[in-house]
């Protein structure tokens, strides 16, 4: 009930930022808009929207993490949290409370990047709603990352760690853009031990309905996601009380 | 009955003592003013209290519930009106009010009442960032308010307010006596004076006096309450 409430008042803390809609929907449309005018003029394939829009829908859950990481940075550094943390409310209902609004926002965010690309000539089928859903785990570990931070960090040093590096990061290390074995076997070894490639991935197969390839690229995700909001949950729980 | 009972009360940072062996027993219903010069302990205290900071000594109940051993259960008896501004930005004065009473279990209903006892009623549909200072610091206290604590602790409420709002939070604050447990830190001597029943003085992390307004007046041997304070808060008191 506690966590509810306080899920509420994030939600709304959320969109009544109109920088949270313009990165959190508008951002990963332009770039899908972009990335396609660019393909339709020039000759070889290099952004075809069955692997590109997968691609910037798991992008655009990277500000998530740019979210969470903020309304809880916020939080800390004001004496809001204070007030709240000598309340009744356990370290579970903060963090219930942080994640619950984003979920949604995920799904929706998800389902308007694939419905931009259906709108740019993306073909409809029944393997859109299942691309939805194979990035929960990957929205989950971005509310993680935003989570930990936003424990960590100032709420400055979030929109640098969230919104510069890990955008980057998620960029570079997912193969959204190109192949990643372009870059050479020790780079994409190495992407591929983290989890944004994988859920990159793993979007594209729901996508082609290779149904045999998914469930290892969501359990990949899905373990790096409980073991970030695990180390997120203990740091949290540790600075709610001043030692 | 005794609503807080401070037994020994320490915090240590890094081997230096901020709060000393703090002994003090306050009757349910009685409003106690904390006062010291900036660094003497009292914020610390607080937090302590308030479960915000785990001491590193000693313990205090809250209405039977100890804050080291049994925080859930003391924090349903408190609430804290920090030092600094503590409001959602985001959400309008009722949203905020709203909240609060969602979080303690209480009606809705309460945010109106709390509105009308700190005449928030005309902001009640404003987003607290565009609030005046003042009036963000009002719905500040309102929020510590509207759970009905049966401990309040009031970390320099009227901090930024000007005299007119300071004189009607005494009165919400005067209300409030008899029926809430209130400990209230201040840097006003006048603001002790005239509202507390009992006032503490410390120094350096110990208390070093407590009493009347009158009996720490008379222990000082002073004719106003400033000298008084002055006296007993002073360096040569601590020694």
């Amino acid at each position: 009930m506690r966590a509810k409430t306080f899920a509420k008042r994030n939600l709304k803390e959320l969109f009544r930022d109109p920088l949270t809609l313009f990165f959190g929907l508008g951002f990963p449309l332009v770039l899908l808009v972009l990335m396609n005018v660019i393909q339709r003029n020039v000759p070889v394939h290099i952004f075809e929207l069955e692997t590109l829009a997968p691609g910037i829908a798991l992008f655009g859950l990277t500000f998530l993490a740019l979210f969470s990481g903020l309304l809880l940075a916020r939080d800390r550094t004001t004496a809001f949290l204070a007030r709240l943390a000598a309340s009744p409310m356990t370290a579970s209902d903060f963090l219930l409370g942080y994640l619950l609004p984003l979920l949604p926002m995920a799904v929706g965010q998800s389902a308007v990047c694939l419905g931009a690309a259906v709108a740019l000539g993306l073909p409809l089928s029944w393997n859109l709603p299942a691309v939805v859903l194979s990035l929960v785990p990957s929205a989950l570990l971005f509310i993680a990352l935003g989570l930990l931070c936003g424990t960590l960090f100032n709420d400055r040093q979030v929109g640098g760690a969230c919104g510069a590096i890990l955008t980057n990061v998620t960029a570079w290390l997912a193969g959204i853009w190109f192949d990643l074995s372009l870059m050479g076997e020790g780079f994409r070894t190495f992407a591929y031990l983290l989890p944004f490639a994988h859920g990159a991935d793993g979007a594209k197969a729901a996508l082609a309905g290779d149904w045999a390839a998914l469930p290892g690229h969501l359990l990949w995700v899905a373990v790096w996601a409980a073991a970030v909001m695990a180390l997120a949950v203990a740091l949290f729980r540790r600075r709610l009380v001043e030692r | 009955m005794n609503a807080i009972q401070i037994l020994g009360l320490t915090k240590e940072y890094g081997g230096r003592r901020v709060v000393d062996r703090l002994e003090l027993s306050i009757p349910a219903g009685e409003l106690f003013a904390l006062l010291g010069v900036n660094g003497a302990g009292k914020s610390t205290t607080i937090r302590m209290l308030s479960c915000l900071t785990a001491p590193t000594q000693g313990d205090g109940l809250l209405m039977g519930h100890s804050v080291r051993t049994d925080s859930h259960g003391a924090k349903e008896v408190l609430a804290v009106s920090p030092q600094e501004t503590a409001v959602a930005p985001n959400l309008t004065a009722r949203e905020n009010l709203e909240l609060m009473a969602g979080i303690y279990g209480r009606p809705r209903a309460r945010a109106d009442e709390v509105m009308d006892q700190l005449g928030l009623g005309r902001w009640a549909g404003q987003r607290a960032k565009t609030l005046s200072g003042g009036w963000q610091r009002r719905l500040s206290i309102a929020m510590a308010l509207v759970s009905q604590p049966e401990v309040l602790f009031l970390d320099e409420p009227t901090l930024g307010l000007d005299v007119l709002a300071r004189r009607e939070l005494w009165e919400v604050i005067r209300g409030l006596k008899g029926h809430t447990t209130m400990i209230l830190t201040t840097h006003y001597l006048e603001e002790a004076e005239s509202l507390a029943d009992r006032i503490g003085i410390m120094n350096q992390g110990r208390l070093r006096a407590v009493g009347t307004g009158a009996e720490l007046k008379a222990l000082a041997g002073c004719e106003n309450f400033e000298d008084a304070f002055v006296a007993l808060a002073g360096e040569e008191a601590a020694s």
